[in-house]
């Protein structure tokens, strides 16, 4: 692997500060759902990359999509970039979701905002996929999904699906399933395993969501990064064990995760 | 032919350029990017006698041109660093300067004592790290604990010590006397300024430890003012480091009075920097026709 230059293929505004993304890239052989870039902004000034997790990867054109948020000037820059646009990248880093393990099992994706996009290639993965996820207000990817398989979405204002926040939706629907519900999720049967991606106090609550009905999840964290490729401990998490490889209670996002099982970790 | 070769303390590296502690793990992460026998040496993370889990995150911000870190020194200990760490960095041909931390006197020399029959050609002590708060700068920025503290490893270490030194000072000069008084083979320099950074809209730190050291480009011209200073205050050679990116800037500090040279936070804008510096400076030799990288160590 080595740094390299992808070619912008489009690029299009899909939400309120939402970029979807393309790119023609020789990262996307290799790529894992759940796994991530570092995107570099082409202005020497900011050094570091911006980790993204990719949405899709397609081998065949060799192109990945990546669907992320405008926070600051990195991407703000990344954003203006336009179709034939040039974008130095380094990956595909990091493990990635486990799912070859659960290929054929009745696998609950999770999502909050921008932690939904890693979710939709791990969907494509997997037989049995339905997700659940939450927005503020504005929805975003939601036909890309409808797509794969059945969605519960959730947003804060309660403009779509339930009002509330994700865990609210499952709980609503495990109190009132629907017998003809279009999929296994809807017609009230237990997911056997969760992946999740979102904001932090929502994977907090997937986590207790997913140990109080003895579900094994897997949870996507993010955290501030300054290589990518697990050299300066800038970006560790706690865990509950001693890790293997820093011989303390932290392990490296962008190396040993960023998907870590969810009773390994202290969120 | 150019000779890129250069003598450091007695030992041989076959160009001027290391990794600077911090980031560069103990080579592994990078040995997948390039071979790490193009290096002259690679130097490792700083190690201590247990292990240390380091800071609460977030641990780093970009900054202009730069970024703050305050990891906190966060490595697995001096046994498994033996163990798993050292025999990596055996196989390649590039010397290997183990950076060494510690809270106090007794947990450095616990540590140099460790390494004394193992596979590591130089000894680079953090005495200047400006995220823990026992050690590291607290012995940096005191001319007397500079010495003190240089003369309790010079008298255990069985490899030729390099003296870390922090910028945070008034004087480097100061400092840098204090290690050559103290009996250090070699001193280098800069390591990370302290800096801050504040998040407006939250109105919150950025770092989880408030401060954090500043690196990259933007205190390059920092250490080049410093490394000529601290060249010029003492006789033992100097180990430059501070925002190298290109082979230009590597070259300014060698001018500036640096025998050696470390890449440090450039290796996170590209894995490939210091394999690049190493290149960029032969590039150089050739087109000026310098015969010998030597020539141009303190020629400004």
């Amino acid at each position: 692997m080595q740094k390299e230059t992808g070619r912008v293929v489009s690029q299009k505004k899909i939400a309120e500060d939402i970029f979807d993304l393309r790119i023609r890239t020789s990262a996307a052989k290799d790529a894992r759902p759940g796994q991530f870039l570092m995107v570099f902004t082409g202005d020497e000034s900011r050094l570091l990359g911006r980790p993204i997790s990719i949405c899709e990867a397609d081998a065949k054109k060799g192109e990945l999509r990546l669907v992320y948020r405008q926070m600051g000037a990195g991407t703000r820059a990344l954003a203006a970039l336009a179709e034939g646009g040039c974008v130095e990248l380094l990956g595909p880093l990091g493990n990635g979701f486990p799912v070859k393990d659960f290929q054929d099992r009745r696998v609950l994706l999770i999502g909050g905002g921008i932690g939904i996009p890693p979710l939709v290639g791990a969907a494509w993965q997997l037989s049995r996929p339905a997700f659940a996820v939450g927005y503020r207000s504005e929805s975003y990817l939601l036909e890309d999904l409808e797509r794969i398989g059945e969605v519960l979405a959730a947003t804060e204002d309660g403009s779509l699906g339930t009002r509330g926040n994700v865990i609210d939706a499952l709980l609503a629907l495990e109190a009132e399933p629907k017998a003809g519900g279009a999929g296994w999720l809807t017609r009230g049967l237990c997911p056997e395993v969760i992946f999740a991606c979102g904001p932090m106090p929502m994977l907090r609550a997937v986590a207790a969501y997913a140990k109080e009905r003895a579900i094994p999840c897997f949870v996507s964290l993010e955290e501030r990064m300054a290589c990518g490729v697990g050299a300066c401990l800038g970006c560790v998490t706690k865990t509950k064990e001693t890790d293997g490889h820093s011989h303390v209670k932290n392990a490296r996002v962008c190396k040993e995760g960023p998907v870590f099982d969810s009773r390994e970790v202290a969120l | 032919m150019v000779n890129l070769a250069v003598d450091f303390c007695g030992v041989t590296l076959k160009n001027p350029v290391t990794t600077a502690s911090g980031t560069f793990g103990s080579g592994m992460e990078y040995g997948e990017f390039f071979d790490l026998s193009r290096l002259g040496a690679v130097t490792t993370k700083g190690v201590a006698n247990v292990p240390w889990e380091g800071n609460p995150t977030p641990r780093v911000a970009e900054t202009p041109s730069g970024m703050l870190n305050a990891i906190g020194l966060q490595n697995p200990g001096i046994d498994v660093f033996l163990e798993r760490d050292l025999p990596y960095l055996a196989k390649y041909d590039t010397k290997v300067i183990v950076n060494v931390c510690g809270h106090a006197e007794e947990e450095y020399v616990e540590v140099v004592e460790k390494l004394a029959d193992e596979p590591a050609d130089l000894l680079e002590i953090n005495i200047s790290c400006p995220n823990v708060k026992a050690g590291g700068i607290a012995f940096g920025t005191d001319p007397k604990a500079v010495e003190a503290i240089t003369r309790a490893v010079k008298a255990k270490a069985r490899q030729p010590v390099i003296m870390k030194l922090s910028p945070n000072v008034t004087d480097i000069k100061e400092t840098a006397k204090a290690a050559e008084a103290g009996g250090a083979d070699a001193i280098s320099l800069i390591n990370t300024l302290t800096g801050m950074k504040i998040d407006v809209e939250r109105r919150r730190f950025l770092l989880a430890n408030r401060t954090g050291g500043l690196s990259g480009p933007a205190i390059h011209p920092i250490a080049v003012r410093m490394v000529y200073e601290a060249s010029h205050a003492v006789g033992i050679p100097v180990l430059g480091m501070g925002g190298v990116r290109t082979a230009e800037d590597a070259i300014e500090l060698m001018m500036a009075g640096a025998a050696v040279v470390a890449v440090g936070t450039a290796n996170f804008h590209d894995p490939l920097a210091a394999a690049k510096v190493v290149d960029g400076i032969r590039e150089f030799c050739v087109k000026h026709e310098i015969r010998d990288v030597r020539d141009i160590i303190g020629c400004v």
